[in-house]
C-alpha cells in the first residue's frame, strides 16, 4: 500500500536502478523516493555513483535495468519537460549572457516582449543585470554557475538537479549560489543536488541521501543523517575518514 | 640582377598603375573562386554537420572516404571533371568545358571535402561539448543542429576561408577544364603558368605578388578567427 501511495503522489522514485559497465554495476539502487518539501542532497566519496544517479533521474541515462518513476508513472517526455540541471562545469551557449536565456524562452514560444521581461527578472535574479550583453563565455566562474542555473530555472522547472554546482567556486560565489537554490526551493522548485560538501548539505539539505560504491547506504532527514549516522559508511564520510 | 630589378618594377607598375589586363584576371580567379567555395559550403557544410551529429551505418567509411577526397592531387580531378565535361563525356551536352562554370566545378569537386571534413570535426567536438546540456534543454539532435552551426560559427567561417584558399591557389584542375583561354579562362594561377613559360615575367610576379597577398590576407583572417574562437572555448575548459 506505502508503494502505491509513494508512486502517486508528487513524488521521484528510483526503483531497482541499476546501471553498468564492463560487467561492473556503477549504480545499483534498490529503491529511493525523493518526496520532500525542501532541498535533498546526495552526498558520497568519488565514485560513489551521485552524479550517474542524478543523470538517471533526469533521464540522460537510461538504466540497464530498472526505472525512475515520477508521478506514479515511468518518467517520460512530459516529466522531463519539466526538469532542469545544472551541471558541475557549465555548459554555456557561445553567445551573450541575454541570449543564453533567450534561446530557452524562445522555445517555450513566449513573445519578444515577454521574454525581454522575463531576461530582466532573471538577470536581477541573478545578479548578472549589468552582464546582459556581455559574452557568456566571458563570465567568471561564480557568474557562469549563476547564469546557468538562471537558465535552467527560465524552464520553470518542477525539479531542478544540480551536480556539484559550486564545486570549483570560492566561499563567496558559493554563498550566491546556495542563495539562489535556497530561493528556487522556497518557490516550490524540488532540489536534487549532489555535493561533497558537508557544510554546505547542513547549510541547504532538509534531506541527504549517502551514497557508496554505487549503493544508497542511507537516506533521511538531513539532521539524523549528518548528526547520527546510522551507517558505517556515513560516519566514516563525516568524520572525514577515508571510506573504501 | 639588373633584368632582375627592371622586372620587378614593372611588375609594381602594373599592380600601382591599374593594368586592366590584370586586374580582369585578378577579378576572373576571385569570382570563380568565391563561387566555388560558396557552392561548397552549401553542399560541404551539411554533409559535415550530418555527419557529427547523425549515427547510421557507413558513417565511419563515409567520414575515411571524405579525409581521403581531402588530399586528392587536383590534376586527377580537373581530368575526371575534363572526361565528364568533354563532348563525348555524360554531360558534354551542357557545352560547359573551357569555361569559367567549368573551374568552378573542379574548384567545387576539390573544396568541398575540404570544408565537409572541417565543418565535421568542429561540430563533432561542440555536440560532444554540449550534448548533455541540450539533451537536458529539451533540445533534439536534429533540432541541435542548428544552434551547432550556429555557436561554431567563427570556427566554420575558418573552414571556409581554407578552403577559398584551396581554391585561389589551385592550378593544375582549372588549366586542364579551362584551357587558360585569353580573356576567358585565364586566372591568376594559370596565367603565372603561362607568362614564366613565356618569360613575361613583369606580369607574372605581379599576380604573384597578388595571390601572395590574398593568401597572407586569408591567412590572417584564419589566425584571427582561430585564436579568438580557441578564447572562446578555452575561457571555460
Amino acid at each position: 500500500m506505502r508503494d502505491l501511495v509513494s508512486d502517486m503522489t508528487n513524488c521521484l522514485r528510483a526503483r531497482d536502478l541499476q546501471v553498468r559497465s564492463n560487467g561492473k554495476a556503477l549504480l545499483d539502487v534498490h529503491d529511493l523516493t525523493l518526496d520532500g518539501p525542501g532541498p535533498t542532497l546526495i552526498l558520497g566519496p568519488n565514485g560513489a555513483g551521485k552524479s550517474l544517479l542524478l543523470r538517471c533521474l533526469h533521464g540522460l541515462i537510461s538504466p540497464d535495468r530498472g526505472q525512475v518513476v515520477q508521478d506514479g508513472t515511468p518518467l517520460n517526455a512530459y516529466h522531463k519537460a519539466r526538469q532542469a540541471m545544472v551541471f558541475q562545469r557549465p555548459v554555456l551557449l557561445r553567445r551573450s549572457v541575454a541570449a543564453n536565456l533567450d534561446f530557452v524562452l524562445k522555445r517555450q514560444n513566449m513573445s519578444r516582449t515577454g521574454r525581454k521581461d522575463r531576461i530582466v527578472e532573471l538577470l536581477t535574479e541573478g545578479g548578472l543585470e549589468d552582464k546582459s550583453r556581455q559574452s557568456a563565455r566571458s563570465l567568471s566562474g561564480g557568474e557562469a554557475q549563476r547564469l546557468a542555473i538562471l537558465r535552467a530555472l527560465a524552464l520553470n522547472p518542477e525539479t531542478l538537479f544540480l551536480d556539484e554546482p559550486t564545486s570549483a567556486l570560492d566561499p563567496s560565489a558559493t554563498q550566491m549560489i546556495e542563495r539562489m537554490v535556497l530561493r528556487a526551493s522556497s518557490r516550490g522548485v524540488r532540489i536534487v543536488m549532489v555535493t561533497h560538501d558537508i557544510g554546505q548539505a547542513r547549510r541547504l539539505a532538509a534531506d541527504v541521501v549517502m551514497m557508496q560504491g554505487g549503493h544508497v547506504v542511507e537516506h533521511g532527514p538531513a539532521k539524523q543523517v549528518l548528526d547520527v549516522p546510522g551507517s558505517e559508511a556515513s560516519r566514516r564520510y563525516l568524520a572525514g575518514g577515508l571510506v573504501t | 640582377m639588373q633584368n632582375f630589378a627592371a622586372e620587378f618594377n614593372s611588375a609594381l607598375a602594373l599592380i600601382l598603375e591599374g593594368d586592366s589586363e590584370l586586374w580582369a584576371i585578378v577579378l576572373l580567379s576571385l569570382q570563380v573562386s568565391v563561387f566555388a567555395v560558396l557552392i561548397s559550403a552549401v553542399i560541404g557544410m551539411p554533409i559535415g554537420a550530418a555527419l557529427a551529429v547523425a549515427r547510421f551505418p557507413g558513417r565511419r567509411m563515409m567520414i575515411v572516404l571524405m579525409n581521403a577526397l581531402m588530399g586528392f592531387p587536383p590534376v586527377v580531378v580537373g581530368l575526371l571533371v575534363y572526361l565528364m565535361l568533354s563532348r563525348s563525356g555524360p554531360l558534354g551536352i551542357l557545352e560547359l568545358l573551357y569555361t569559367p562554370t567549368a573551374m568552378i566545378i573542379a574548384q567545387v569537386v576539390l573544396v568541398t571535402p575540404i570544408i565537409a571534413a572541417l565543418t565535421r570535426q568542429v561540430i563533432e567536438m561542440l555536440a560532444e561539448e554540449y550534448s548533455e546540456q541540450l539533451r537536458s534543454l529539451g533540445v533534439s539532435r536534429l533540432a541541435s543542429v542548428p544552434v551547432l552551426l550556429w555557436d561554431a560559427r567563427l570556427a566554420l567561417i575558418t573552414a571556409l576561408l581554407a578552403g577559398f584558399g584551396r581554391a585561389i591557389a589551385e592550378v593544375g584542375a582549372v588549366i586542364i577544364v579551362g584551357g587558360n583561354i585569353n580573356h576567358v579562362t585565364r586566372v591568376m594561377t594559370t596565367t603565372i603558368a603561362l607568362e614564366t613559360s613565356k618569360g613575361n615575367l613583369a606580369l607574372a610576379l605581379a599576380l604573384g605578388a597578388i595571390l601572395i597577398g590574398i593568401a597572407v590576407a586569408v591567412n590572417a583572417i584564419v589566425s584571427a578567427l582561430s585564436l579568438r574562437a580557441e578564447q572562446e572555448g578555452l575561457r571555460h575548459a
